[in-house]
């Protein structure tokens, strides 16, 4: 995937353009998402590089707000990812971040936010490959649903510039 | 004014290679508020540190951010770096740029694109950071052992040793574990039972070590110097205070066709029972599924003590005046005990016989498993040590043994190595020559793996000493034809097919976790691989701790192994909890939430999503003691800082320390 990356970068610069690489934005939790990405370091398991992770205590800890925040900052998607049901590090922060989900998802449809951008998964900390195969999945399907114009392409329309 | 300085690691090769720090350095010195960037070679080492340090008097920073490893690794480093400045170790922050960055992608630019914006994300959030003094809660200096075999055993003698209490939980009726079946152990051939039973008769005795058998732990809660544990106690129908263990009960029991659990089902016991005649303690509880008595009542409805069916255990208990025997004790008991630290020492379990139907494992009776071969050979088993195979009792003349069973193979989903077969099969091979002098042991391995000390000669004593014919390659076959068992392998080394007419079949299974590993994990809040092996905090440098603090591990429920790393295990778990305890307070990690009184609205969302119970109602009253307003307050000695009741207020009137939302957003915004 590095290589399609740079071959299409290097035409494109050719060109004279910017290759739009798509931006997502992954909220982990510390106890079981973060370190499974660690351990995909460790591993050296290599993936997309297209994602930046943000760490919490908690996937309980997450405010839809945040997510909102993140497409406002011109992100394409989010991934929220945290501990399998059962094994939250504090009991039940997972069960409570599912819940929001299910109460956002249909608010995000609503507004016309495709909710196939943002993702939601469950990586534990043994599950270095996991991670980077999530990762991989999450950038590969925002790249084919594209740039996230909602945002932007209102801002553009009404002259406003960031 | 924020004076934010950054530093950049190159962790030798690790980050150097793949991201271009100067770079990095170069772009964080232009964002708004650093005023210090630098790179160097390995900022966790001594020099590096006295830069961080140095910078921070120098250029008088109001933060630090280190962009190198995983902060699970050296945050406690760098934090402690910066107080050693004079600056508040909560105002230090780490960007990820090795485990999250370096070492998985491999493209130079978007490695160096991707650190860029992970030091500004972190630049931001170290801005809105605010200094947090460690906040103090007493510390109750006792530990909790679950588990009685050699691991749990050691780590409760160390620690009762050290001065503390201990509480030590079995779920069978005796301590011991598996070290206690084992006939003689490797290297040393020691016969197992007489370097344990000294331990095990110290544990009991040992002024300072609780011990309670015949239970399991129930549920856990609390936290690190302040668990709370609830225990269950299995019924037993014998009062142990006045039991003398006299045996008498067991002898008149006429049940008498129980497999024994402790024989590995190739002898019998009573359904009262001791497992075994060295247990400690050596008290007998009452099988209620096998029970003539237990099986009646339950039948009828009635209650054990009033169903007048057999009773002869009763009969023959000599105690007087009140029998030790009682069936009143009927119910399982709860108690609860306060504990500061939790060592889980719950063992291994061996792979199931169902899984070899190609061995005809559980369909001949002559195909066991090593721990089953242990028993035969064990002077306390269910033969007196003598070599005699289960289905005629006849003296087997050829025994093959096959390594690996399980194990390295991947289409029995097991692909670890289980460590400690090729050096049981040694010695087993070892341990049948020496009762059976005209005997023949085969063994068939992929490798053999005798990595300790003095292992290697260990096995080359059996190949060259006891004559153990050792062919490398795998058996496809076991069927029986006659009275004998037909090995089909193969010897790779010379190429040739060999078929072997054995009397008996031993099969080094894999080990695998205990069953209930997943459930007690989930309860203590522990991680756990795929294989339901317990997670250690870091593979290398922490092997004894686990991801929640408070909770250690030890022995072969983190991973196969033998006694020698067993007991080194449960010693370092133990020193880990004396550590724990030398002092009377516990320093607890201040990133918990806070309640902004003036706005909350006391609907207690927060309250009802707590999983610790930390947010609590309280009351404002004015100057004459009239009640004013509720409002929430967070208590500082339980909250975790999972965050959970600041994403549920709908006021924003909670904040968590160290991941504001103000914070959060700044990290996002940096993007």
């Amino acid at each position: 995937m590095a290589e399609h990356q740079q071959a299409t970068e290097t035409n494109a610069a050719a060109a004279g353009q910017q290759v739009w690489q798509p931006k997502i934005i992954a909220f982990v939790c510390n106890w079981c998402t973060y370190a499974g990405a660690d351990l995909a370091g460790t591993s050296r398991l290599q993936y997309d590089a297209n994602i930046r992770v943000l760490r919490l205590p908690c996937t309980g800890r997450i405010d839809p707000l945040f997510l909102i925040k993140a497409f406002e900052r011109g992100a394409d998607g989010v991934l929220v990812s945290g501990c399998h049901p059962g094994d939250c590090h504090y009991n039940t922060g997972n069960y409570h971040a599912r819940r929001r989900w299910t109460l956002f998802r249909p608010l995000l449809e609503f507004v016309g936010i495709d909710p196939h951008r943002v993702q939601f998964s469950w990586v534990s900390a043994a599950e270095g490959a996991k991670w980077a195969e999530v990762v991989n999945d999450v950038v590969k399907n925002v790249r084919d649903l594209g740039p996230f114009e909602g945002y932007h392409g209102m801002l553009k329309k009404s002259g406003w510039s960031e | 004014m924020a004076r934010v300085g950054v530093f950049i690691c190159h962790c030798g090769e690790n980050i150097g290679r793949t991201v271009d720090c100067a770079a990095v350095a170069e772009a964080a010195r232009k964002i708004r508020g650093v005023v210090h960037a630098v790179d160097y070679k390995y900022m966790c080492s001594s020099p590096g540190q006295n830069m961080i340090r140095d910078a921070i008097r120098q250029h008088k920073l109001t933060g630090v951010v280190v962009a190198a490893c995983s902060p699970r690794m050296h945050e406690p480093t760098f934090r402690r770096a910066t107080a050693e400045a004079g600056l508040n170790p909560f105002l230090c922050e780490m960007a990820n740029i090795r485990e999250h960055c370096s070492w998985v992608h491999e493209d130079r630019a978007a490695a160096t694109r991707k650190a860029i914006d992970l030091v500004g994300v972190m630049v931001e959030k170290v801005k809105r950071n605010q200094p947090l003094l460690p906040i103090r809660v007493p510390v109750t200096r006792r530990a909790l052992v679950i588990g009685g075999g050699i691991a749990g055993i050691q780590a409760a003698l160390d620690i009762a040793n050290g001065g503390h209490e201990v509480i030590l939980v079995e779920r069978d009726a005796s301590i011991g574990g598996h070290m206690a079946q084992l006939s003689e152990t490797f290297p040393t051939l020691d016969c197992s039972q007489c370097i344990l039973t000294p331990r095990m008769v110290e544990v009991a005795q040992h002024p300072r070590i609780k011990l309670y058998v015949y239970s399991e732990v129930e549920a856990v809660s609390g936290f690190i110097g302040n668990f709370e544990v609830k225990i269950r106690r299995k019924a037993t129908s014998v009062d142990s205070s006045i039991c003398t263990g006299c045996g008498a009960c067991q002898a008149a029991c006429p049940m008498a066709k129980i497999p024994s659990e402790f024989n590995r089902n190739l002898g019998p016991r009573k359904a009262i029972y001791s497992p075994f005649p060295q247990a400690v303690p050596n008290k007998p509880v009452v099988d209620q599924e096998n029970c003539l008595r237990y099986k009646t009542a339950k039948k009828k409805g009635t209650k054990a003590a009033e169903t007048k069916v057999c009773g002869k255990c009763l009969e023959a208990c000599p105690i007087a005046p009140k029998k030790a025997v009682d069936f009143s004790l009927c119910e399982d008991t709860f108690v609860t005990e306060k504990v500061g630290a939790i060592v889980v020492c719950t063992g291994f379990d061996l792979l199931p016989m169902n899984q070899f139907g190609e061995y005809g494992y559980g369909k001949y009776p002559d195909v066991i498993d090593g721990l089953q071969f242990e028993r035969l050979a064990s002077a306390s088993g269910p033969t007196q040590g003598a070599m005699k195979r289960p289905s005629d009792g006849k003296e087997p003349k050829e025994i093959v043994f096959i390594q690996c069973a399980g194990s390295r193979d991947n289409a029995k989903g097991i692909p670890y190595c289980s460590k400690i077969c090729c050096m049981y099969t040694a010695k087993h091979t070892m341990l049948y020559k020496h009762k059976v002098h005209d005997g023949r042991a085969t063994v068939f391995y992929m490798d053999v793996r005798a990595a300790g000390k003095n292992y290697d000669e260990f096995w080359r004593r059996a190949v060259e000493v006891d004559e153990a014919n050792y062919i490398r390659g795998r058996v496809s076959k076991v069927y029986q034809r006659g009275d004998k068992l037909i090995v089909k392998g193969v010897d790779t080394l010379s190429g040739e097919l060999v078929e072997i007419n054995a009397d008996l079949v031993v099969l080094a299974t894999a080990m695998v976790a205990q069953p209930k590993t997943e459930h007690l994990a989930q309860r203590l809040s522990i991680g756990y691989d795929a294989h339901k092996f317990l997670s250690e905090a870091h593979p290398k440098l922490r092997p004894v701790e686990t991801n929640t603090a408070g909770v250690f591990l030890a022995g072969a429920c983190q991973a196969p192994k033998d006694i020698p790393d067993t007991v080194a295990q449960a010693s370092g778990a133990a020193s880990k909890i004396q550590g724990l305890f030398s002092s009377q307070e516990l320093e607890r990690d201040p990133t918990i939430a806070h309640v902004n009184e003036t706005t909350c609205a006391a609907c207690w969302y927060c309250v009802d999503v707590c999983p610790y119970q930390a947010t609590q109602k309280k009351e404002i009253k004015d100057r004459q003691g009239k009640l004013v307003k509720m409002v929430a307050t967070v208590n500082e000695g339980v909250c975790q800082g999972c965050g959970l009741c600041a994403a549920t207020c709908r006021s924003k009137s909670i904040e968590l320390d160290g991941f504001k939302d103000e914070q959060i957003c700044a990290e996002i915004m940096a993007l």
